[in-house]
Order: structure tokens, then C-alpha cells, then sequence
């Protein structure tokens, strides 16, 4: 079977799904449609079993932060290594409570893909079995990919601020100089002398 | 290693087990950078193996946000320090992509050129510390020792030897050097001699093909519902290269061959599709490929610009684009998310690594703990590529 353009694809998306599906979105390089949240896992399993789109390869699966329009989205790239075609599709989930339907069911790759959202963004993910923080310790505060996240200003009691280094020369100049303008200039009364005797 | 797992279950029955948790790492020698495992063991044979990641992460991604769009190019390096040019290439045709620009046909060659090269640098330290992982020693130091020629000639290409920073946002930062190309075929020649030897001396040697025959096997569906990519999923039998498939750059104008895993350890060995040992022979098959594409790119590359006209204030209009590069360690893709500004409203690395660990906890169980060395190993991770 030949490969389907995103066009071909949406279309008998929506042909079977109707309004769960969102209209193509192609004004960007890369088109894509949005899926509705209720509906996702759903679709998900027509999009991996139905044999003119068998997309087998869950390729990325990461999220964008939008505070202007109080969302998050979970950006979803499919790839089918059958036909070699290509979809990419959104989630749009409120900014305040995310919470989408895990895809890990479908394909497993969505595990530590999943686990990586939730940390970064915090969208928590029903029916993942493994939902735990991933490249940022347990106890961290806060998740650092959404527009409005604010450095606690270290971990744990460890600063992550640090004076300029050049300071450190800079006080130690002045106070060389200090020492300096402190001491008495030499004198040289003696010096005559020493030089007759040598 | 089936059988002696069905021997110790049948001996001491699966009530009479008793699980000992040991920590791998962070700071181990074969965990290939700071990575943690944490075994779960009968004895010798693992329950499963959990990786704690996340030791080098550095929040790259967020970096991208923070910085402009041609100032980011460095940071790409930091993402896989083994094989830079690839971290760059990607974000470079993502960036290119958005803004609508093409670099000239020399600029693709040079990234062809240079990518190849870094690819042989990649899979010279992927092979070389698999083997010293299974405790062959000597061809370590061969294959670094090829490696530093490789670095050289990159050096002379771009000033540095490990964080390139060489492809530019519309082609890429220097021409060849002069006396460049004939030092460079020079290299290749010599090369091809090598890789014979590197054959002779680790990978037809019996012990080492038997000790990796048949080992964590990781058949071609289950390579791609874990969404493995590049020479691991190849060596499961999958028949996909991004170079050949959807070719980018020079691509299309090179002729040569994607190794694809059949059990080159040989039945009578126990050798089966998508064993440590394929994905160990299709590393040295592919740089094999590599040495041809280099020398056809040398003798074909055209002449003319190397940069393409691009502001100097790079700022793409409003969008979001996609790139996918077949790194060293598979497909390499950075979504890009431009607001219209200065900086990107948001940089994503899908790097190959980060999938492939995750692959090792529903691996492990039933492999013995110096297995784990050896699948981790051969599965070729790197840990800053996982952590970003």
C-alpha cells in the first residue's frame, strides 16, 4: 500500500472519528490536527491497527506551553515504518489540571517519553504504570519546562548562585594595596654603609 | 544463558529466591557516563534492572528557549559530545526548515563529509569499549587510535576535536583547508586496512563472537514499539536508514549499502537477528559504508559557497518544524517551535539513546548481571544524549 499524505490521513481520520478530530492546521511547515483528549487512546489504536495507516513507531512524543491561551499541548509524532508516511498530532489539555490518556498501552516507546513530560511539564498521564520523575530528582519543586517556572535558587540547601570570580581578585588587589599604603616606605639611611663595608 | 536461567529456577524454585538490590553506578566503568542502575538479583541471574537517569541532565531544551536561534548551535554539541556533528546538523535543517532557506550544494557535501567522519570517530569508541566491556582490552586502544586520526582531520576541518560547532544555520562555518582532501583519502586507504584488521584481531575472534551470539535478543517489532532507532534497530532486522529512506542533504547522490542484522554470529554459534552481536557487527559494517560515502563525496563535491544568505539576526517566522538526521546513534530529530522572535518558543531533541534505555528494564530479566555490561554496551548509549 502506498504512503498517505497528511491530507489523505486526516481525512479518513475524520471520516471515522468526526468532531474528535481537529481540522489541519497547515499555515506551518509541518502540518498537523488536534485530537480531542477524551478520544485519544481511541484513536491511537486505529492509527496503530488499521492496516492503510499502521503507524507503528510512536517517533516523539513532547508538550508545549501555552500561558496566553491557558493550555498545554502534547505534540504527537507518528510514523509508520510500513508505509512510511508521516502524522503529527496535538492534545490541547488545560494549563491548570493537564491530564491526558497514556498512549503507553499502544506503544511502549510512550513510557519514558510520558515519564518525561510529566517531569518537565507536569501533565500527568491516567494509566501510565510507572509515572515517576525521570531526569530531575524526586523532591524537585516545580517543572521547569513551562513558561512560568521560577528558579528556587538552588537544591536542597546547595546555592546555585555564585559571585563573579573576577571579585574575588579585584578585593584582592585592594587589600594589597592596603597593606601596602599601611607599611612605612623603606628607609634608606643604612644603605651607604653597607656598601662600604662590602 | 536460557538454560542455565531454567537450571537455577528449577533448583531453588521460584519461592525459595532471594533478591539482593545492588547499585550500578553512577560512577561505574561500563555504564558508559554517569547512569545508574539499579539490579535487582538472584545471585547472578537479574530480576530486572532499573535505570536512574538524569545525572547530566543540563536542561538543554530550556537553554534553546533562552538563547537566540544562531546562538543555540553551540549548546547543540553538548547534547551527544561523541558525535557532535550530528546534534548540529539536526538543529541546523530545523532552523533551515522554518526559515525556507537551502544551503548551497558544497555546504551539503561538507556536512555529508563531516558527518560520515564523526560517524566513523562514533562507532570506533562504540565498538572499542563494547569489547573492552566483555573484558578484550587490546582493541580499545586500536580503536582510539584510529579515532585521534579521525579528530585530527575534523580539527584541521573545523578547530576542534570533540564540540565542533562547525554547521552554521544555512550551511556550514569553513570551507575544506587546502591539502585537506588528499590527507584525508590518505586516512581512508589506510582505514580500509584497518577495519580488516579490526575484523582479524576482535570481531571473528571466537570467543568474543560466542560470548555475544544470542544474547539479549531484541526482535525486529518489539525494536520498534520501544521505538529503537538507527544501528540497534537495524540490527534487529529492520530495514530502515533515514539516509536511504528519506534522504536530506547530499544523501541522495551517494551510492552504498545499510547493514542490516541476519545473525552474523552463525546459527551453529546460536546467533539470532538482533543479538549483542549484530548490533556489534553492524556498527563495523556501517563504517565500512561510511568510508565509501566520504570518498565519493570527495570526488564529487562542487564548488562554489559554502554559507547561505541568512540574516544575521535569525528570526523565522511564526511555525513549527521538524528535522530528523540518522545520527551515529539512530534518528536524531529537534522540533522547533518559532513565536515569530528571537528565540525559539521551544527546541526538542528526540535523541536515540534516551529510547534505548529504556528498552534494558523489560530486557534484563533472566540476563546475568555481566550480560547487563554487555547489552548496555552494545545498545551503545551515551549518557548525555539520554540526560540533555
Amino acid at each position: 500500500m502506498p504512503a498517505l499524505s497528511p491530507e489523505q490521513i486526516h481525512q479518513k481520520l475524520t471520516q471515522q472519528f468526526g468532531e474528535a478530530i481537529g481540522p489541519l492546521c497547515a499555515p506551518q511547515k509541518d502540518p498537523f490536527c488536534t485530537f480531542a483528549p477524551s478520544r485519544l487512546l481511541e484513536i491511537c489504536r486505529t492509527l496503530k491497527t488499521d492496516p492503510e495507516l499502521a503507524f507503528d513507531f510512536l517517533q516523539d512524543l513532547t508538550a508545549t506551553d501555552h500561558p496566553k491561551e491557558n493550555q498545554i499541548r502534547i505534540v504527537y509524532h507518528f510514523y509508520s515504518y510500513t508505509h512510511r508516511h508521516m502524522l503529527v498530532a496535538k492534545c490541547e489539555l488545560d494549563r491548570a489540571s493537564p491530564e491526558v490518556d497514556s498512549v503507553e498501552v499502544v506503544w511502549k516507546a510512550a513510557n519514558w517519553l510520558e515519564r518525561e513530560v510529566f517531569d518537565l511539564f507536569g501533565v500527568s498521564f491516567t494509566g501510565h504504570g510507572d509515572l515517576r520523575r525521570i531526569l530531575l530528582p524526586d523532591d524537585w519543586v516545580g517543572h521547569p519546562l513551562r513558561k512560568d517556572y521560577q528558579e528556587a535558587g538552588g537544591y536542597q540547601g546547595i546555592s546555585n548562585v555564585r559571585d563573579n570570580t573576577l571579585n574575588l581578585y579585584l578585593d584582592a588587589d585592594r587589600l594589597m594595596a592596603e597593606e601596602k599604603s599601611k607599611q612605612a616606605p623603606p628607609v634608606p639611611e643604612k644603605a651607604p654603609e653597607a656598601k662600604a663595608e662590602s | 544463558m536460557a538454560l542455565e536461567q531454567i537450571v537455577i529456577t528449577r533448583k531453588f524454585g521460584p519461592g525459595a529466591e532471594e533478591e539482593m538490590i545492588l547499585n550500578m553506578g553512577p560512577q561505574h566503568p561500563s555504564t558508559h557516563g554517569v547512569i545508574n542502575f539499579i539490579v535487582h538479583a538472584d545471585g547472578e541471574v537479574m530480576k530486572k534492572a532499573v535505570p536512574e537517569v538524569g545525572y547530566l541532565h543540563r536542561s538543554i531544551e530550556k537553554i534553546g528557549e533562552l538563547v537566540t536561534f544562531s546562538g543555540f548551535m553551540p549548546y547543540t554539541d553538548r547534547v551527544d559530545y561523541v558525535a557532535a556533528m550530528f546534534a548540529n546538523e539536526g538543529y541546523a535543517v530545523a532552523v533551515e526548515k522554518l526559515l525556507g532557506v537551502a544551503p548551497p550544494a558544497r555546504a551539503q557535501y561538507l556536512r555529508a563529509i563531516s558527518c560520515e567522519l564523526n560517524r566513523i570517530a562514533s562507532h570506533l569508541v562504540a565498538v572499542g569499549t563494547m569489547a573492552m566491556d566483555i573484558g578484550a582490552v587490546t582493541p580499545f586502544p586500536y580503536a582510539l587510535r584510529e579515532r585521534e586520526y579521525v579528530n585530527d582531520l575534523i580539527e584541521a576541518l573545523c578547530g576542534a576535536r570533540l564540540t565542533y560547532n562547525y554547521h552554521r544555520i544555512g550551511g556550514v562555518a569553513f570551507d575544506l583547508p587546502p591539502d585537506w582532501a588528499p590527507n584525508c583519502h590518505r586516512f581512508l586507504d589506510h582505514f580500509d586496512r584497518i577495519l580488516d584488521e579490526w575484523d582479524r584481531l576482535i570481531s571473528l575472534n571466537e570467543i568474543f563472537v560466542r560470548r555475544l551470539a544470542g544474547l539479549a535478543v531484541i526482535p525486529g517489532p518489539m525494536a520498534i514499539d520501544y521505538g529503537l532507532v538507527g544501528p540497534n534497530l537495524r540490527a534487529s532486522g529492520v530495514d530502515y536508514d533515514l539516509r536511504k529512506v528519506h534522504p536530506y542533504g547530499a544523501y541522495p547522490d551517494f551510492e552504498f549499502k545499510v547493514p542490516v542484522g541476519k545473525g552474523f554470529a552463525g546459527k551453529n554459534r546460536g546467533g539470532q537477528v538482533g543479538d549483542c552481536y549484530d548490533r556489534f557487527y553492524c556498527r563495523v559494517l556501517e563504517m565500512r559504508e561510511s568510508v565509501s560515502i566520504v570518498r565519493q563525496a570527495l570526488h564529487k563535491i562542487p564548488e562554489g559557497e559554502w554559507m547561505a544568505k541568512v540574516p544575521r539576526k535569525v528570526k523565522p517566522p511564526g511555525g513549527e518544524a521538524q528535522s530528523r538526521v540518522e545520527s551515529a546513534r539512530g534518528e536524531m530529530a529537534y522540533y522547533v517551535v518559532s513565536d515569530g522572535g528571537e528565540k525559539a518558543a521551544r527546541v526538542r531533541v528526540r535523541t536515540g539513546s534516551f529510547m534505548a534505555m529504556g528498552i534494558i528494564e523489560d530486557l534484563s530479566p533472566g540476563l546475568m548481571i555481566a550480560d547487563l555490561v554487555a547489552l548496555i554496551a552494545s545498545l551503545d548509549v551515551v549518557a548525555p544524549e539520554i540526560d540533555r
